[in-house]
């Protein structure tokens, strides 16, 4: 989280705005992070800087697996995700490990 | 305003450029990782050993404190660099990039990065490695690779450690690979015991080719 709001409050200083009213962040379900921790950390860290009254909003970005076998992407929150046709367990996760700061709206 | 900016960017490009400088000099990167105590140091000390002559290996070690574990790989010949990471529980790339000054990589096909013990953080963090290498002791239970999915996930080599001990923990064997395989289906596995070097032959053998084929072949096929 502080990763985050260092680079959130960068990027507001570039724009030349000096209020953090929200953050957006894109998390993975898959990306190991827990949603309720990073809202926990920006409380914890935002005092004292220009997102002090500002929130979090974070958007759950759901895994989605390729199957090798038939071809097709499938969406599923197990880490170990089997190809709902085939059965197989797929090997590559082509959404769901993300941690993205999306947008900002700042002023 | 729109940023679209990954969290872990900043290690990530760096990560590239370790992977661009290691490319340059035809350098196979391993970067090995698992719990505390699954039996790191002794494997790799083992690796370098077995390999010999044929390959020239060189190591960069982290851990929160103490060299004791740069003490001991330098037991097998090998240059070692020790990282201390204070209070960080994982490497990143950067740290790599500043013990890459230490270390003489003239006459080196092989760089290993042992990684601090931990089966979750150091998952998230790209080093520029070409292989990333997780073991798994047979003291550990078989369901870790189902507990910490993230890193079992992201590893091409599964290394299953310190077999001699299988028998003394009702080690069950089939458990563990239908576990590793079902969360890393793609990955290699390499079956070994640093104490007797079951297994080490068919290890060596694997990294002589992998290296073969990053001097040889185009360096994104491996």
């Amino acid at each position: 989280m502080q990763g985050a709001l260092t680079l959130a409050l960068e990027k507001t200083r570039q724009a030349g705005a000096s209020r953090v009213h929200v953050i957006h962040l894109r998390i993975g379900a898959l990306s190991g992070v827990v949603p309720d921790a990073l809202q926990f950390a920006f409380e914890a860290l935002a005092p004292g800087t220009p997102a002090e009254n500002g929130r979090l909003a974070i958007e759950n970005v759901p895994a989605r697996f390729w199957c090798a076998t038939c071809t097709r992407e499938f969406q599923s929150d197990d880490m170990f995700a089997e190809c709902p046709d085939c059965h197989k367990p797929s090997g590559e996760l082509r959404a769901g490990r993300e941690m993205e700061l999306a947008s900002m709206e700042i002023d | 305003m729109e940023v679209r900016q990954a969290l872990l960017d900043k290690n990530d490009r760096l990560a590239e450029r370790n992977r661009g400088f290691f490319r340059a000099r035809g350098l196979l990167v391993l970067n090995v990782l698992s719990s505390p105590g699954s039996g790191k140091t002794a494997f790799l000390r083992e690796t370098i050993r077995a390999l010999g002559k044929q390959l020239k290996a060189g190591v960069i070690v982290g851990d929160l404190a103490t060299d004791n574990d740069a003490r001991r790989l330098r037991e097998s010949g090998a240059p070692v660099v020790q990282i201390t990471t204070g209070t960080v529980c994982h490497l990143e790339a950067e740290m790599v990039a500043r013990a890459l000054k230490q270390i003489a990589l003239d006459g080196l096909d092989l760089l290993i990065i042992e990684n601090v013990g931990n089966l979750v953080c150091p998952a998230s963090y790209d080093l520029g490695e070409d292989l990333r290498v997780v073991l798994l002791s047979v003291t550990e239970g078989e369901d870790k690779p189902l507990k910490y999915p993230p890193m079992f996930q992201s590893a091409n080599v599964v290394v299953v450690s310190k077999t001699d001990l299988a028998e003394a923990c009702s080690y069950d064997r089939e458990a563990a690979l239908a576990n590793i395989r079902r969360v890393a289906p793609n990955a290699r596995v390499f079956e070994t015991s640093a104490k007797t070097g079951r297994g080490m032959d068919t290890w060596r053998e694997f990294l002589v080719q992998k290296q073969q084929e990053r001097k040889t072949q185009n360096p994104l096929s491996l």
